[in-house]
């Protein structure tokens, strides 16, 4: 009886193996996605993901991509980079996908690259660290802007308003840690000093200490905030509970309705740079961004009852330029598609326009990210 | 200079006082069943994301906090019943799993209803900082010190005052016993469960308009929340409170004198130390096991 079991569970892993090698041109195109969709980053993963599903179903209702069918295989690592690269093993292994969209984090990025590489497949990370994409690595790209493109448009913001000493309270996270390295680095070039430095916990409740500390630093002009998720709501409440006037900065770890919803009216003049997304309809008419961010927009609160939000935008991103490769390479050959990637040239998408090249592989400049204030409760792009 | 030495004395009495809430939590179920409840976090979450949730759905606040105190209390009764009673006659350490199994399931299904997002809500009376010789002080701050010290007043009165607490303290010190004088041991078990799991979602509704609430916030403040019980000492009301201060405050003069980098560390440096010298706490009993 065991026997004979597992002679059937052999010969059905037979005819399925035998399937999977007639592949021929009806066959789906599998993109694998490996996103956190729960644990810390859920924030980032569960829009990405609901992003990918709603498209994929909306490219295959349209009759595919070069007549065949889009499949997405996708898995959750809870932001645990261990167990993204575990599935990455998966994706490229029993999954065969054709191109990988995402890697919600830089951690899981990172620890996915070694195993993509060797398997040689196509790989755009949804992740805004620096290391993923320099030095450029052959087989990955990425959607988001980086942590120092995110300083430097900071500064150049500063640097208008006559700026010059600056307090830095970063996140203790990896994104903040990040974002706290790549701004001591690019602060001397903008003629900046940080005169205070201070960390708090991405789960800590209070931060008036840090603010109070910053506060009395001798020749402060204005405070950056780096972080994710409700710890800057926090720090801005308690900015407001201390009646600290300085400016605030943040950065695009927040730039969503959900931090002015948290922050409620201490969120007030708070200044970040973000993608266009999250100010569509504010853009000026003929801002090339304006008609796909309004209709990414649309479509995802149409179909979740949802704000799209700026996170969902990098899963847009990645997905319709994977899609976009895909046609110009003509089919999934591996080689020709990260080719086709590397070529993308003035590529529209919902975070601004993409330009690859063989020594950039994410293709954004400091134009796509918008200088943001809160007034009166909403977002406004900051003059 | 005394301006922010009071800055940071009032931002550690206010974590500190969400600490001690957490302790409160642990402490009435070690009393009852020398069990470390690990899902307590939970509870305080659940107090914060169903007020969230309800005030969201327009009811009243006081409604909505009644509510949010009844379900939770409701999930404790219904953990008893359903996980800790049925495995009454396992290790004490069998039961401390189970609670960890139950906090994983309570945040899940939370997580799958509610959602992944933070959540706040309107502060009791108001945003506007109180000013207190250069520092400021939110009034919902006032409202979880006062709440605090109500509740262990009362559970003060409850547990030295009245027939039940003391039952619940008898079938701490010996189970067999308790039962022999004729006391329902089960029915002791369900009410302390109740009781922490709505004593928990009250601090956590209190704490909600200063601190934020996500499905996910239950870790952090059961670990501190733990680490505050141990330092006071298990099973002492006052003690869960003065540990709760200590360690916020700690934090809080860690982060403005020293520098923020090291805030975390030093609770724990703190433990070790009174573990090291006083093992059962600032004001644990003092008792010896009998080998």
């Amino acid at each position: 009886m065991k026997k004979r079991t597992t002679l059937k569970l052999i010969a059905a892993a037979f005819v399925t193996l035998s399937l999977g090698f007639n592949a021929h041109a009806s066959e789906p195109i599998k993109i694998g996605a490996v996103l956190s969709v729960t644990g810390p980053a859920a924030f980032l993963g569960d829009p990405e993901l609901k992003t990918l599903q709603l498209y994929v179903e909306k490219i295959n209702k349209a009759g595919g991509v070069l007549g065949r069918q889009l499949e997405l295989v996708h898995y959750d690592d809870a932001a645990d980079a261990a167990k993204a690269n575990g599935f990455a093993k998966r994706l490229i292994e029993s999954d065969k996908v054709d191109i990988i969209v995402g890697g919600t984090t830089t951690g899981s990025t990172m620890a996915m690259y070694p195993l993509v590489e060797k398997a040689t497949t196509p790989f755009i990370s949804l992740a805004g660290g620096v290391p993923i994409i320099e030095p450029v690595k052959k087989w990955m790209f990425k959607t988001p802007h980086t942590d120092r493109m995110a300083a430097e448009k900071v500064f150049e913001d500063m640097k208008k308003h006559g700026i010059t000493q600056v307090g830095l309270l970063s996140e203790t996270s990896g994104f903040g840690q990040s974002g706290k390295k790549e701004t001591e680095a690019v602060a001397s070039k903008y003629g900046i000093t940080l005169v205070a430095n201070e960390t708090y916990g991405p789960k800590d409740s209070d931060m008036t200490a840090q603010l109070t500390k910053i506060k009395s630093t001798p020749g402060i002009q204005a405070v950056f905030v780096f972080g994710l998720g409700q710890g800057p709501a926090i720090v801005a409440k308690n900015y407001a509970q201390l009646g600290i006037t300085l400016p605030q900065y943040q950065s695009h770890g927040v730039a969503s309705d959900d931090f002015i919803k948290l922050a409620g009216p201490a969120a007030e003049g708070v200044r970040l740079p973000s993608p266009a997304l999250l100010v569509a309809s504010q853009l000026p008419a003929n801002d090339p961004v304006k008609p796909v961010a309004m209709a990414y927009e649309k479509e995802y609160k149409e179909r979740y009852k949802a704000d799209a939000s700026t996170f969902g935008g990098y899963a847009y991103d990645g997905l319709m330029l994977a899609v976009d490769a895909i046609k110009r390479a003509g089919g999934t050959d591996k080689e020709k598609v990260r080719e086709a990637l590397e070529k993308t040239k003035g590529f529209v998408a919902t975070t601004g326009v993409f330009n690859m090249s063989a020594t950039d592989h994410m293709g954004l400049d400091l134009s796509a990210f918008r200088m943001l204030e809160v007034k009166k409760g909403d977002w406004v792009i900051a003059k | 200079m005394l301006a922010q030495f009071l800055q940071f004395l009032f931002s550690g009495v206010t974590i500190g006082a969400t600490y001690a809430l957490a302790a409160l939590g642990f402490t009435l179920i070690y009393n009852a069943s020398n069990v470390i409840n690990f899902a307590q976090g939970e509870f305080i979450m659940l107090g914060g994301m169903l007020t969230a949730f309800f005030i969201q759905s327009g009811l009243p606040l006081p409604m909505a906090i009644l509510l949010a105190i009844a379900i939770p209390a409701l999930v404790g009764l219904l953990v008893e019943k359903l996980a800790i009673e049925p495995a009454r006659h396992a290790d004490t350490v069998t039961l401390i799993i189970i609670t960890i199994g139950v906090s994983l399931v309570i945040r899940g299904v939370t997580q799958v209803w509610l959602g992944k997002d933070t959540h706040s809500i309107p502060a009791f009376s108001g945003n506007d900082p109180i000013h207190i010789l250069g520092a400021t002080l939110l009034p919902q701050s006032l409202w979880v010190l006062g709440v605090t010290a109500a509740v262990v007043t009362a559970l003060w009165w409850f547990f030295s005052r009245t027939l039940m607490g003391k039952a619940i303290l008898a079938t701490s010190f010996n189970r067999t016993a308790a039962q022999l004088v004729g006391i329902n041991t089960n029915f002791v078990l369900l009410i302390s469960f109740a009781l922490s799991a709505a004593l928990g979602a009250l601090g956590g509704i209190l704490v909600t308009p200063i601190t934020l609430t996500s499905a996910d916030v239950g870790i952090m403040l059961g670990l501190k929340g733990f680490v505050a019980a141990v330092l006071g000492g298990l099973g002492s009301g006052l003690g869960a409170v003065v540990g709760g201060l200590l360690v916020g405050i700690a934090e809080a003069m860690a982060a403005g004198y020293i520098s923020s980098a090291y805030k975390d560390a030093v609770p724990f440096v703190i433990i070790l130390a009174i573990l090291f010298f006083m093992p059962r706490g600032l004001f644990g009993a003092r008792v010896t096991e009998r080998v």
